[in-house]
């Protein structure tokens, strides 16, 4: 029995305690001692967050595949158990043999969302790890952080000694082997990271040096000594039915927010909306086989007696044998033990008969994401949802029995205006008309309505990343603006508007497009008190705009201000395979409403065709 | 659809070391994905969200261990009891283990109704740094020999509303000195449910010592029901091993 970090006192003092105690169900068990690499893979929010992250599954089982090295995990300790650990000077420690962080050869950090930023510096301080990548000497772990928020990694870049910039399949097996071969040759830590810097994928952020402009614009992004690279060409899985999955995901003791198997059907999304980043980063899209998923489906079931599957994918309905695959679900897997939890699926006659097997009418809702109230604002953010659709997959979902609808927008988009911003009232209203014209006997009772807004935050790597976000204030008008249409309309009560806190967005906009200035603001943030700003009842604001103060940094100059085509980018030395002319030429698309056709349809010559995959190839195949 | 009448067993484990931290309804989630991933018959209830037919006897609490664990599930066919054990820890992991199985009769009524006592060891952790351990020691060990022999044992027992002192001689049956150990056989279930932690408490009032939670570990021995003669048995007594 593996002796725990922590006492029998503490863990029955603090909340669930088996966030902490690991030895879950299919957890990789190996003698620390057998192996040449231990690699702590963390996820820095709590637990129940963490352990549903796919990406976290993949690489823990494809590094642990490797006889010469273990992977184990860490995630962020509760407030409770924070303050304990501080009081008692406890060290974080590994889940799978309760070992110091500290003691680790790496130290893996997954970047899923910029509010997580303060509980990295949380895991870094517990570990008792140097918060700083320049104080860390050869006994320290190699801090390397990757996931979406790698592509731009500059405000926490002085934090982490590597970043993994593309997809994680493909270069840990070079990294471990530079690691081994160097650590042989009692190497330095600097020659450690250089030799690293030279492997396809991996951005060495000591090894860069930026210099700003006086109006705080970066004036030059460049590397540092010979050879370290100019630019960073993303890691991508080509043979997407090669790489390994895990077949034998871990099964957590307590309920977390995933409670379910998993299966990546898809990578990347052919869509190209304007303002979503996963659409761009993961190009090309590729598919899995489906006869593969099936066997997937099958032995993981198998593995983890999970009662739920699920299907993972940026735009599901987009899966080429989608019908065949969930006909498959609901015949061979489904027989009344295992549920199948839909994504977002287009509606259409497939989807609502589907829908109508696997799920309950009376409970489930009928999702849309127009994204925008407008037609005119749909064609700028190319979101080919026109109302019309939206009407037929409603009407055919309402004469099915269904009452129950939801939609999601944003607001803030690029060239809004309020009367762009009145179209969502309207087209709730327009759907509740359509609702009632079914004749009273042959529909289910009321119609419900939910409208879901969030405020736009621009992101790196879309058409977007030069425009403004818009400004609080006006973000707020705005939404109150929507609210009073609401009350306008013939059916408002049968209407839900809701609409997403202020002060959050606003910090995500900065860090989603900030530089290197901001590593001191989330620092002395983190040090007032700031951790777990992703959750509201921990989210501080004041101490955040104390931070920025204090630093002399204001948010305006990352969040409102529009970005000259011209200018250098923080995440400029980044090469994702669409090329800057391609986003830029959609800017200017989107600013004359002029819509670009999917992958499917026709070719824009995005550049993602450079990796030599995927959906562009998919017609020579 | 037809109601299927399906086989009722009951299933004895152990819950110990680590495991003592994982929750009741845990301990539940866990069983209902075990018995999925050993594929085992498991019968579910019908309507539109099937549940396992599952059903546990008596609640232990946080911290914890126990070797007298039960719970009641429906099969649609079985297997032998060998068979059923085999498969069970196939898929268990460190600290739970199944170590019996047997098919009940069709009437059983299920076992967290008949649930009438559970025996106890409370071990006396050693902690260095308690220079007040064996005295403390001895003067419990003494106490447990006497107990029984008080008119009344006087407990504050803490409800969600209120706390009331409340007489628990009527629910300890036994108590004793054991080696080094306490043993103890209290009342359980739903006419009255004693909880060890409470007769600690009562022995540390006695000795004039503070009661500390983490001093002790408990452990549960097994869970009994009485039987036609009003007599405490084993809950595996209401049927028999599956050969």
């Amino acid at each position: 029995m593996t002796k725990l970090a922590l006492s029998d006192e503490i863990l029955m003092e603090i909340e669930k305690p088996a966030r902490y105690i690991g030895n879950e169900v299919n957890m990789v068990k190996k003698d620390p001692e057998n192996v040449d690499i231990r690699f702590c893979m963390c996820f820095p929010d709590v637990y129940e967050i963490g352990m549903s992250h796919l990406g976290i599954q993949i690489l823990y089982d494809m590094i642990n595949k490797r006889e010469d090295a273990y992977c184990e995990r860490v995630y962020s300790p509760w407030p409770d158990l924070d303050q304990i650990m501080r009081e008692k000077e406890i060290s974080l420690f590994s889940l799978e043999t309760q070992t110091p962080i500290s003691e680790f050869d790496f130290l893996g950090i997954t970047l899923q969302y910029e509010m997580c930023y303060t509980n990295i510096l949380q895991i870094l301080e517990l570990s008792h790890i140097p918060i700083w990548a320049k104080d860390r000497t050869l006994q320290d772990p190699i801090v390397i952080g990757g996931g979406p928020c790698s592509y731009n990694p500059e405000p926490i870049a002085d934090f982490f000694d590597v970043f993994y910039i593309g997809e994680g399949e493909t270069r840990y097996h070079d990294i471990f082997e530079v690691y081994k071969t160097l650590r042989e040759q009692k190497a330095s830590r600097e020659e450690i990271l250089y030799k690293i810097s030279q492997i396809p994928g991996m951005y060495v952020p000591s090894l860069y040096e930026v210099s700003y402009h006086s109006d705080g614009t970066i004036a030059s992004f460049a590397p540092k000594g010979d050879g370290v690279p100019k630019t960073i060409l993303k890691e991508i899985v080509l043979d997407f039915d090669q790489v390994p999955y895990p077949e034998k995901p871990l099964v957590p003791y307590i309920k977390v927010t995933q409670d379910r198997v998993t299966l990546e059907i898809m990578r990347g999304c052919i869509r190209g909306c304007r303002f979503c980043q996963a659409g761009m980063i993961y190009r090309p899209t590729r598919q899995k086989n489906v006869e593969l998923l099936k066997q997937y489906a099958k032995k993981m079931i198998k593995a983890t007696g999970h009662e739920e599957i699920s299907l993972s994918s940026l735009s599901s309905s987009d899966y080429e044998c989608l019908k065949e695959f969930i006909y498959f679900l609901m015949d061979e897997i489904s027989n009344n033990d295992v549920n199948i939890s839909l994504p977002s699926l287009r509606i259409d006659a497939f989807s609502l008969d589907v829908m109508k097997k696997v799920q309950d009418i009376k409970k489930s809702s009928l999702t849309f994401a127009p994204e925008a109230g407008s037609q005119r604002l749909r064609d700028v953010i190319n979101k080919g949802l026109t109302e019309e659709i939206i009407l037929n997959g409603a009407m055919q979902a309402f004469q099915g029995g269904w009452n129950k609808v939801k939609f999601y927008f944003m607001l803030g988009l690029p060239t809004e205006t309020d009367r762009d911003a009145e179209g969502i009232p309207e087209l709730c209203e327009t759907v509740a008309e359509a609702y009632y014209t079914i004749p009273k006997e042959e529909r289910n009772g009321k119609v419900s309505i939910t409208a879901s807004a969030s405020y736009f935050v621009p992101k790196p790597f879309t058409p977007f990343q030069w425009a403004p976000m818009l400004d609080p204030a006006s973000y707020r008008e705005r939404a109150h603006h929507v609210k009073d249409t609401f009350r306008q309309q013939l059916n408002f009560k049968s209407m839900k508007f809701n609409y997403h806190e202020t002060d959050v967005s606003v910090l995500e906009g900065v860090f989603a497009r900030g530089d290197r200035k901001l590593s001191k603001v989330i620092y002395d943030a983190y040090k007032s008190g700031c951790i777990f700003d992703s959750w509201t009842e921990f989210f501080d604001n004041d101490k955040w705009i104390a931070a920025f103060e204090k630093n002399g940094i204001s948010m305006e100059f990352y969040t409102t201000r529009e970005r000259d085509v011209t200018e250098i980018l923080p995440w400029d030395f980044i090469d994702i395979g669409v090329t800057k002319r391609f986003l830029a030429s959609e800017w200017d698309k989107a600013k004359q409403g002029i819509v670009t056709l999917n992958c499917r349809e026709k070719c824009s010559g995005c550049g993602a065709a450079r990796f030599g995959g995927g959906v562009c190839f998919e017609s020579k195949n | 659809m037809e109601e299927v009448s399906a086989l009722k067993v009951r299933i004895k484990y152990t819950k110990s070391g680590h495991f003592k931290f994982i929750g009741h309804l845990d301990v539940m989630r866990f069983f209902q994905k075990a018995v999925k991933r050993a594929g085992l018959d498991i019968a579910y209830s019908q309507g539109f969200s099937p549940h396992q037919l599952m059903s546990f006897a008596a609640p232990l609490a946080l911290g914890v261990t126990s070797e007298g664990e039960y719970f009641d599930a429906e099969f649609n066919s079985l297997v032998s009891s060998d068979e059923f054990v085999r498969r069970f820890n196939e898929q268990m992991v460190e600290g739970m283990m199944v170590n019996d199985v047997i098919l009940l009769p069709d009437n059983a009524r299920n076992s967290m109704s008949i649930v009438a006592a559970s025996d106890y060891h409370i071990t006396i952790i050693d902690k260095e740094e308690d220079i007040y351990l064996a005295d403390r020691k001895v003067k419990l060990l003494e106490a447990a020999n006497h107990l029984l022999e008080k008119e009344t044992i006087e407990v504050l027992r803490k409800t969600k509303k209120n706390e009331k002192v409340e007489d628990i001689k009527k629910g300890i049956y036994q108590i004793y000195p054991d080696g080094d150990q306490i043993y103890m056989l209290l009342a359980t279930g739903s006419e009255y449910n004693l909880k060890p932690e409470l007769v600690v408490e009562a022995l540390c009032k006695e000795i004039g010592y503070e009661y500390k939670k983490f001093d002790y570990q408990i452990h549960r021995i097994e869970t009994y029901m009485r039987n036609e003669k009003g007599k405490l048995v084993s809950l595996l007594e209401s049927g028999t091993r599956i050969e």
